[in-house]
């Protein structure tokens, strides 16, 4: 057995981390819309609504550290991983465009930034949702051992 | 110790955040200068509708929407500007119809232009707009009663707005607002120079700055 004060500032350190993960994801979903101005899609706006509170919900869990965490944190991220993998399925052409939820407004797959060949704003945040599952789910495991 | 670099990795963020913003800001009004110099269609083409004296030095160009509840409501505080200013400044209206529908009132602006009665039209238009625009239940048909107060002949406004040349010129604006980086209207610029944080006391400033650098006493 492990020290306790030990394993508990590892788990801290790793919240720590995701929150700071989910909030550059908000400010960088800030910027592309609010100083780049790209207009987000209603599927974007999915994502961001999982996305957004975990940035007060996650410190919750810091102050003082509660490795039960994830019970009130996973569920958003959850669904915010859900919308974007969708969203991935739907901007790569893997599910049909005519099946696509939105025919007003911004397109879902309007291409505005691809970097280094492959990484798009879905990919960016599907990329970012599984992160912060895994930093969660890590946080609270290695503390409760 | 734990609250401190909590909230130091707060205040850090936020001040990369609005660091990053003004940098990228500034790099793009300096794209967008080069752009009004080396090519000044972009602001103001042929077909564009222009507002005051050939010989003004200050371009003032909006990208407006006829359906554009904020247009509306800056478009006086926009003619008294130029009023304040004889002579000095132009203004230059661009299309950017950006409301579901919206193209059908910029043709009856276009058509409108034939009759000489453009302004008159459009003053009609931002004055009527709520009975016509709303967002929840849009009815562009109820246009048509307001019309005759611009002093139009209706039934030439429904051959001419049918123009080909009018769904061109507002594909033409519609790109050049793209390659501008025009995502809301009212979207200004005064002598190229974009109107960065959105307010009427702002762009008062921006064309106010114009006006003393051009008309220097």
């Amino acid at each position: 057995m492990s020290n306790p004060a030990q394993t508990s500032t590892f788990g801290w350190t790793i919240l720590f981390m995701c929150w700071l993960m989910v909030s550059i994801a908000t400010l960088g979903s800030l910027f592309f819309s609010e100083v780049m101005q790209f207009a987000p899609c209603i599927l974007c706006w999915y994502q961001r609504i999982c996305l957004f509170p975990l940035v007060v919900i996650i410190p919750a869990g810091l102050f003082p550290f509660d490795k039960g965490v994830v019970r009130y944190a996973l569920p958003l991220t959850l669904a915010g991983w859900l919308t974007a993998a969708y969203h991935n399925l739907l901007y790569t052409g893997l599910i049909p465009k005519s099946l696509k939820p939105c025919s007003k407004g911004v397109s879902c797959t309007e291409e505005y930034i691809t970097l280094l060949g492959f990484i798009t704003i879905p990919m960016l945040s599907l990329l970012t949702f599984s992160a912060i599952a895994a930093l969660l789910l890590l946080s609270s495991r290695r503390s409760s051992i | 110790m734990k609250y401190i670099l909590f909230i130091f990795a707060a205040v850090s963020l936020v001040f990369a955040f609005v660091f990053a913003s003004s940098v990228y800001k500034g790099k793009q009004a300096i794209k967008i200068a080069g752009m009004a110099k080396e090519k000044s269609e972009l602001f103001v083409r042929e077909h564009s509708q222009t507002y005051g004296s050939d010989d003004a030095k200050v371009y003032l160009i909006e990208f407006m929407d006829p359906a554009c509840e904020t247009c509306s409501a800056f478009s006086p505080f926009v003619k008294q500007i130029i009023a304040a200013n004889p002579g000095r400044i132009k203004l230059v209206l661009r299309y950017a119809p950006f409301h579901d529908g919206a193209d059908y009132f910029v043709k009856i602006l276009e058509a409108a232009k034939k009759q000489g009665k453009y302004w008159e039209t459009l003053d009609v238009m931002y004055a009527t707009q709520s009975n016509w625009a709303s967002h929840h239940n849009p009815q562009p048909e109820l246009i048509w009663q307001f019309l005759p107060k611009a002093g139009l002949d209706l039934e030439k406004i429904k051959t001419d707005m049918n123009d080909p040349a009018i769904t061109q010129l507002i594909a033409q604006d519609l790109t050049d607002a793209k390659t501008l980086g025009v995502t809301k209207t009212p979207g200004f610029f005064v002598n190229g120079k974009p109107l960065q944080v959105f307010g009427q006391n702002q762009l008062k400033e921006l064309i106010d700055a114009e006006i003393k650098a051009n008309y220097p006493q």
